[in-house]
């Protein structure tokens, strides 16, 4: 190895590298375009794959991926004597009763959806309030910037509170003014505002006011009426089955058709979870597809400037060879030509993809709807490939380097 | 120094082959300063590029200092070239990117020899050709004189058996031309075997044998009374 290699730890063979790149600087740096694009390219996208599906982590951190939300709908077929058409009702002890029967749930929340006019001074605005638990915390917790969510002794004495989204405190308030413990009028009676949260919607209505649920049912009059259940599974259990035995358990005490798919809807947050992740697999599938084309592309792009820099460069290697200089030396030295202007400009890649990495990620700390988080790329990658690069570098540059000896000396000499 | 015997090239061309060298004898004995001239399609530069292991022959045996040159691979050729000949063309071709003592120490990086070594070697040889201090200039900013004699200094560097000319004054004039064969002269005065194909008379005339080809055989061999080209400049 040492003695194939050793070259390699020669000084003199990167000045004769040196001596023949700095003959043909713009050359050498067209040269070096395209496996400097493809690298950036490479990066920048990796990088911004990684920074989406950071965001995308942290936006769902707060939410229990294995869950489903099923509320009720309206029967879409005759059963037991009931018309189609009937409306599905969802009760309290609905969720009890799921609770205690169906194999692999963890955790089963109510919820329950109504509409007010938020008043406070002359600012006013319609928004959809929700009744809840202090337990959908542990479901789909919500992202606080101010103050506390309800908690046991707001639902026991039915407070008059509310958390209220970041668009509810933008319409009702003014700049920098702080909502805890103002009063605010919800459909004209007052609440006094607890907590703002940061609103994630993964779809379905915008929910911007959150209420003890006690509270909800009396200022709305809904008995125990629920719109809807949030239910986790275990971690154990396949979210999808869960679903559909909930669902086979309230059509049985709904006297629903077995067959009714209109009776419940749903929303499986981790079918959408397993959706996304597969996408952002996609997105880095392809991004290493066209990176490594792109790559490819430029190495080639190198061995072909490379090929006719040693058709111009005939008579000096003929000269070269005169010299006593063996074909072997001739090819590694435009093999390590090859291979130290890919690296170059790979390195050169890696470092402009950091910065432009850096500059979206700059922009996206200022922004309001940042949509990437810490775009980067890990120390493999830019290893896994610089490797690449020196690989494609050395094959490429076999060609050249066999066109350079494959002219006779006497013929290279003659070349003008 | 140098024998060769029944020496046969022929090139093809088309169907039909050209006969260059239709059976050279040659018997060259160390010390000895040989023109070889000719016209244009006689033989001579095929023949000095045999000599110089650039091209073989179809056949005949060629034996340099007692070693028989043929069947070489192109590393073998490379090395023999390196370790016993000197090429100094009418061209100079020096490699116009490498100062003068970078291309005066080329044959030496191929030897393997260590960097400092062989600069201080090419320096040597610079200084040799009154050249020390133009060791940093590129061919560029050199005069034609001036890059032949950096040629001869890179000939020179790996201490050849041999000394291979092809048409060295080429290029020159005739003062240059002088000055470069007082050089020469001087180099085989100091025992160096010298080889050089040229079509000038009066630089022919300052070596000391004439080998006169055509048609590829060897129509003339005279050894002459040498003229020093010192009296020309």
């Amino acid at each position: 190895m040492v003695k194939i290699f050793g070259f390699l730890f020669d000084k003199d063979t990167w000045q004769e590298v040196q001596g023949s790149l700095k003959k043909n600087t713009l050359r050498s740096i067209l040269t070096m375009v395209g496996v400097w694009w493809g690298i950036l390219l490479l990066i920048g996208l990796l990088g911004s794959a990684r920074g989406i599906e950071n965001n995308f982590n942290v936006l769902f951190e707060d939410f229990a991926t294995n869950s489903v939300f099923v509320g009720g709908g309206k029967t879409s077929m005759p059963f037991k004597g009931y018309e189609e058409g009937r409306p599905v009702i969802l009760r309290l002890d609905d969720v009890k009763k799921v609770e205690e029967n169906v194999e692999g749930i963890e955790l089963v929340v109510p919820r329950i959806m109504g509409n007010a006019v938020l008043s406070r001074k002359i600012f006013s605005g319609s928004f959809n309030t929700t009744g809840d638990f202090p337990i959908l915390n542990e479901v789909a917790k919500p992202d606080l910037t101010l103050g506390r969510f309800i908690n046991q002794s707001d639902i026991d004495e039915q407070k008059k509170v509310v958390v209220i989204s970041e668009d509810v405190y933008k319409q009702l308030f003014e700049k920098d003014e702080d909502p805890i413990g103002e009063l605010i009028s919800v459909s004209k009676t007052n609440f006094k505002v607890i907590g703002v949260f940061k609103l994630v919607n993964f779809g379905g209505p915008q929910l911007d006011v959150h209420m003890p649920f006690t509270t909800f049912q009396q200022l709305y009059n809904r008995g125990d009426r629920i719109d809807w259940m949030m239910i986790t599974g275990k971690p154990e259990y396949n979210i999808n089955q869960v679903e559909a035995d909930v669902k086979l358990l309230l059509k049985n005490l709904k006297k629903v058709n077995p067959n009714d798919n209109r009776a419940f809807f749903g929303f499986n947050l981790g079918d959408r979870f397993s959706q996304f992740t597969g996408f952002l697999k996609g997105m880095q599938f392809l991004t290493w597809f066209v990176g490594i084309a792109t790559l490819i592309a430029g190495v080639f792009a190198i061995g072909s400037i490379l090929l006719i820099t040693v058709k111009e460069r005939t008579k000096e290697i003929g000269i070269r060879r005169a010299l006593g200089a063996t074909p072997i030396m001739i090819k590694r030295q435009i093999i390590v030509e090859s291979v130290t202007l890919a690296i170059i400009a790979g390195f050169i890649g890696i470092i402009s993809g950091g910065v432009i990495l850096m500059l979206i990620n700059n922009a996206m700390l200022n922004s309001n709807e940042p949509w990437m988080r810490n775009p980067s790329v890990s120390i493999g990658m830019v290893f896994l490939s610089l490797l690449i690069v020196v690989i494609l570098g050395t094959l490429i540059g076999l060609i050249p380097a066999n066109k350079a000896t494959s002219v006779k000396p006497i013929d290279a000499l003659r070349e003008e | 120094m140098l024998e060769i015997k029944q020496l046969h090239k022929s090139y093809p061309i088309g169907d039909s082959h050209l006969h260059v060298l239709k059976g050279i004898n040659l018997l060259v004995k160390e010390g000895e300063m040989v023109a070889i001239m000719g016209s244009s399609g006689s033989g001579k530069s095929t023949l000095l590029n045999i000599i110089g292991m650039l091209d073989h022959a179809d056949s005949g045996d060629y034996i340099l200092d007692g070693l028989p040159i043929k069947n070489l691979t192109e590393k073998k050729a490379a090395e023999y070239r390196n370790k016993f000949l000197g090429f100094i063309f009418q061209s100079f071709n020096l490699i116009n990117y490498k100062n003068a003592m970078e291309n005066v120490a080329l044959p030496l990086y191929y030897q393997g020899m260590k960097r400092k070594e062989r600069q201080e070697l090419a320096m040597f040889h610079l200084e040799k050709v009154g050249l020390a201090d133009w060791a940093h200039h590129l061919p560029k900013e050199l005069s034609g004189g001036q890059n032949q004699r950096v040629a001869i200094a890179r000939a020179l560097a790996a201490n050849p058996k041999l000394l291979l000319a092809d048409e060295p004054t080429g290029a020159l004039d005739m003062s240059t031309s002088y000055e470069i064969m007082e050089f020469i002269q001087q180099l085989n005065d100091e025992g160096k075997t010298i080889l050089m194909v040229t079509h000038e008379e009066d630089i022919a005339n300052m070596c000391k044998r004439i080998i006169r080809l055509r048609d590829g055989v060897i129509m003339e061999d005279t050894t002459i009374k040498q003229v020093r080209a010192k009296q020309h400049v």
